[in-house]
């Protein structure tokens, strides 16, 4: 090439500069745990399931949903949400309302008539479920997954547990349950139900099963004995529950006293209401801000006019009356008796002091050890006895609906692993999306979804759901309020602020829909949409600070 | 005016992109298939706020010109990173000019365009705050006095960056630079000194005037669209944070950028024929704290004991451009 006067060089492109040996750092791609995933006693993804729910795609966040929790139409009305509390909008503005939309996708679902994705692997274990509460129920459903035969004994005419009697219809309406309850016995779930197991081994023996989960719950009322005249009409909350959720409640009068502060007295009350009952008063040794019931149900039954009652225990229940002792919090906060005593008009009490669990069934097998009412379990959930494990409110933990349905997960492939004759590897855990790692700047300003609720007269004559749902609109604007902790959303901003362009992206921005093996998540396979350029990168640390998500750091260079 | 009308969550239109908004909606950066006018391998530091101000106007100046854009370039920074002899960064008609004839060079590329009839093809000069505030003011003003179809960018570093930090026309009071040591009751830049090349601009009364950031993507791009058809005389003034004379950290830029405008120090607008016609609001406004104490040409002002007395004064502007401007 001839060149013009002094000119010596061909013209060329910056391109043959590689401005990457300036880096000290580089900047890497990764994934944090977020809190919601983080409190999940069931271990859901919710962080994952959101993402596909933001675009549109309910089937693949449902599916991503199911994976580990099979009744989202249930959790997402009667769990307590520690993933809300944990969530980490909380500090910006409100929680992202995560339960309303599980509830959205769970009732979607059965509208839609979805069903479970087929088997995971072949194998091919014979195993009984004693018992179908939510854990005996979930882990049913990933037993089956796993492709195992399972069987499962309820005492009961009905599947369910406590989800069906303990939980009144007007927090879980039965049609859910039913649907839920039904598409896992439709996996090819043998069920017998009314079948009480007196014998484990025998069961198991006669069954020919090779593992045996125990999931039997707490059925049992906790009994304090308290001084009543022959007249008195005492009786425990679980059987008042039982009998209004199986169309046979007891008459309990015009005015009901409930003993007890948790969940279960507060749905005695309610109940006891809706079924005629004027004036239903919670008596509670300690006072409201100390009672275990979940803030929400209080809430609902202080709207329906349940009566609260601190700091007062009873005394003697007497004819048509109730003889309580006022208490006092002493300096540790623990309630004392004051010798002051009042009467309260009550036609009957009913005791909601806790539940225990049933242990007659494994009585003959001597192997299988308990303490404090409950089974003791090894780090594989497996009883003394093996073979035969435990999970649920029957073992030692945290008692809830979400967790027993974390249980049945965790228990199922403990099982799986024992006839198999391998161990459950525990994964590694990705270190938490703190808040302090997320850029909040780019968040859209956006308060919370609030959730109607049924309208008083309605919810004192029927077992209507009282807490409704979200529309499409709604629910598709909550999941949207995910700040994505930890994980890349596809905000390009990586891509749009490197001065150095080197960021690019490797994903089709404009695929829709489902991105990945069709459940609609995007980094299942490893795929990310945006990769660093190494020649280029010269290392300032924009793309990291600009992350709204934090799902980049800055690495030392290995020189 | 803030170019915020799309409300989409969960990252709303801050961000440059958002896979839950239509292509079309998401911004010109957000597209892979966006020019990348000024390409890697160029020499600017790590983190500089100039070269992804001037990738982010030419970027959209070619798609609002479908691709049809001459650029002439002063002497500065810009320059000097992009083009070591003989490399060159730009992926456009690029020309240097001197350091203080680029509003005249460009207008006589506007003029040899007339001439020819090619009025599809749109004209941009650029220059830093040195090329534009102080040694090309006269042709800058001249061009403005005549009208000449020429979009003026301006990416506004508030100092002589290349040649080793000297103040410029644009140094904000009490910034320390190679020239304006922090000595003194008064450390720094002085108070009252330099000179607001939006207001002269709008003092001409060219068709467009126009303040942005590289903080407010969406915003810039907005600008820049909105300029490229326009006819005469055009001016955007772009702050760029510099890493190396402002003494902040490289991944702070945007940080540094935001926190400008947040503060009030640095206000947001568009001009049409000399009237204010639009501002951006502040969206979570912060003292000039946030924006000062995160750069080191202000660090004597923290240390070794805090100078109220000067951060106040500094607010002082602040408020007053809030005001102004009505930014809240």
């Amino acid at each position: 090439m001839r060149h013009p006067f002094a000119i010596t060089l061909d013209v060329a492109s910056s391109l043959a500069n590689k401005t990457g040996g300036w880096r000290v750092e580089r900047p890497v791609f990764v994934d944090r745990l977020p809190p919601c995933n983080d409190a999940c006693p069931s271990g859901e993804d919710v962080q994952g399931w959101l993402y596909a729910a933001e675009s549109g795609d309910y089937k693949g966040a449902w599916r991503r949903l199911v994976r580990d929790n099979p009744m989202p139409a249930t959790t997402g009305r009667v769990c307590f949400r520690p993933c809300e509390t944990a969530c980490n909008r909380v500090q910006v503005d409100e929680a992202v309302g995560i339960r309303s939309v599980e509830r959205f996708l769970g009732d979607h679902a059965i509208g839609e008539g979805w069903s479970f994705p087929g088997r995971m692997s072949t194998a091919s274990g014979n195993v009984l479920v004693v018992g179908s509460g939510p854990c005996g129920l979930s882990a049913a459903y990933h037993l089956r997954r796993a492709g195992h035969r399972v069987t499962i004994y309820e005492t009961s005419a009905s599947l369910g547990g406590m989800l069906r009697y303990g939980i009144p219809a007007y927090r879980l309406p039965r049609s859910v349950l039913n649907a839920e309850v039904r598409r896992i016995v439709d996996m090819g779930v043998t069920v017998e139900t009314r079948h009480r197991v007196d014998d484990v081994l025998a069961a198991r023996e006669d069954g020919r099963f090779d593992a045996v989960l125990l999931a039997l719950g707490a059925p049992l009322a906790h009994h304090v004995p308290i001084p009543a005249v022959d007249s008195a009409y005492v009786l425990d909350a679980l059987s008042y529950l039982h009998g209004a959720a199986s169309g046979h409640p007891p008459q309990l009068g015009r005015c009901v006293a409930v003993y007890g502060g948790g969940d279960t007295a507060l749905d005695a009350a309610r109940t006891a209401l809706r079924l005629g009952a004027e004036e239903a008063v919670v008596v509670y040794r300690r006072t409201g801000s100390q009672m275990p019931a979940n803030s929400e149900e209080y809430e609902q039954a202080l709207a329906e006019g349940v009566q609260m009652h601190w700091l007062s225990t009873v005394a003697r229940a007497g004819d048509g009356e109730l003889l309580v002792e006022r208490m006092e919090l002493d300096d540790t906060g623990f309630p004392q008796p004051t010798g002051v005593f009042e009467t309260l008009e009550a036609n009957a009490l009913v005791l909601a002091l806790g539940e225990e669990t049933d242990l007659s069934s494994v009585d003959r097998a001597i192997d299988i050890h308990s303490s404090d009412g409950v089974i003791d379990i090894g780090p594989t959930m497996m009883t003394g006895h093996p073979g035969i494990f435990a999970g649920g409110d029957v073992v030692a933990g945290e008692r809830s609906v979400t967790a027993a349905i974390g249980n049945g997960k965790k228990v199922a492939r403990q099982i799986g692993a024992w006839l198999s004759g391998e161990n459950v590897s525990a994964g590694s855990r990705h270190p938490l999306a703190e808040l302090s790692s997320l850029n909040t700047w780019y968040y859209a300003d956006a308060p919370r979804t609030v959730q109607a609720e049924l309208e008083r007269a309605r919810r004192l004559t029927t077992f209507d759901e009282v807490v409704a749902g979200l529309n499409e609109t709604d629910a598709l604007f909550e999941a949207r309020r995910c700040m994505s902790c930890g994980s890349c959303l596809e905000c390009a901003n990586c891509f749009g602020m490197c001065p150095d362009n080197a960021v690019h992206r490797v994903l089709d921005p404009l695929a829709k829909g489902p991105l990945a093996g069709g459940d609609g998540v995007l980094r299942a396979g490893g795929v990310r949409p945006f990769a660093f350029d190494y020649d280029y990168c010269k290392g300032c640390g924009i793309c990291v600070s600009e992350c709204p998500s934090g799902a980049i750091v800055m690495e030392p260079e290995v020189i | 005016m803030s170019r915020n009308g799309v409300r989409f969550f969960q990252v709303g239109s801050f961000a440059v992109g958002n896979r839950l908004l239509d292509p079309e909606d998401r911004t010109v950066q957000a597209d892979e298939q966006r020019s990348n006018s000024l390409t890697s391998g160029h020499r600017a530091c790590q983190g500089c706020g100039e070269a992804l101000g001037a990738r982010y106007v030419l970027d959209a100046a070619m798609r609002a010109s479908n691709g049809k854009v001459v650029v002439a370039n002063a002497t500065g920074c810009l320059e000097v990173f992009s083009t070591p002899y003989p490399e060159s960064s730009w992926r456009v008609p690029w020309m240097h000019s001197l350091f203080g004839n680029v509003a005249a060079v460009a207008s006589g590329i506007a003029a040899a365009l007339a001439v020819q009839g090619r009025d599809g093809v749109r004209v941009v000069a650029q220059a830093g705050d040195g090329g534009t505030v102080d040694i090309g003011i006269g042709c800058l003003s001249g061009m403005f006095e005549r009208n000449d179809d020429v979009l003026f960018v301006c990416y506004d570093n508030q100092a002589y960056m290349n040649t080793g930090v000297q103040r410029s026309g644009s140094t904000p009071p009490s910034a320390r630079t190679a020239t304006t040591d922090a000595v003194g009751s008064e450390p720094g830049a002085s108070f009252g000194q330099g000179k607001d090349v939006p207001a002269i601009a709008r003092a001409h009364g060219v068709p467009y005037v126009a303040t942005a950031t590289i903080a407010d993507l969406r915003d810039l791009e907005g600008k820049i669209e909105k300029a490229i058809p326009m006819r005469g005389s055009r001016y955007v003034h772009v702050l760029v944070p510099c890493p190396l004379g402002w003494g902040s950290a490289p991944a702070d830029t945007i940080r540094v950028a935001r926190a400008a405008t947040e503060c009030g120090l640095f206000p947001v607008y568009e001009a049409e024929r000399g009237e204010v016609v639009g501002v951006t609001r502040i969206r979570r406004k912060v003292g000039v704290d946030e924006y000062l104490s995160i750069q080191g040409r202000f660090s004597h002002l923290y240390s070794p004991v805090r100078r109220a007395d000067v951060i106040d004064r500094i607010q002082k502007i602040a408020d007053s451009n809030i005001r102004r401007f009505r930014l809240e």
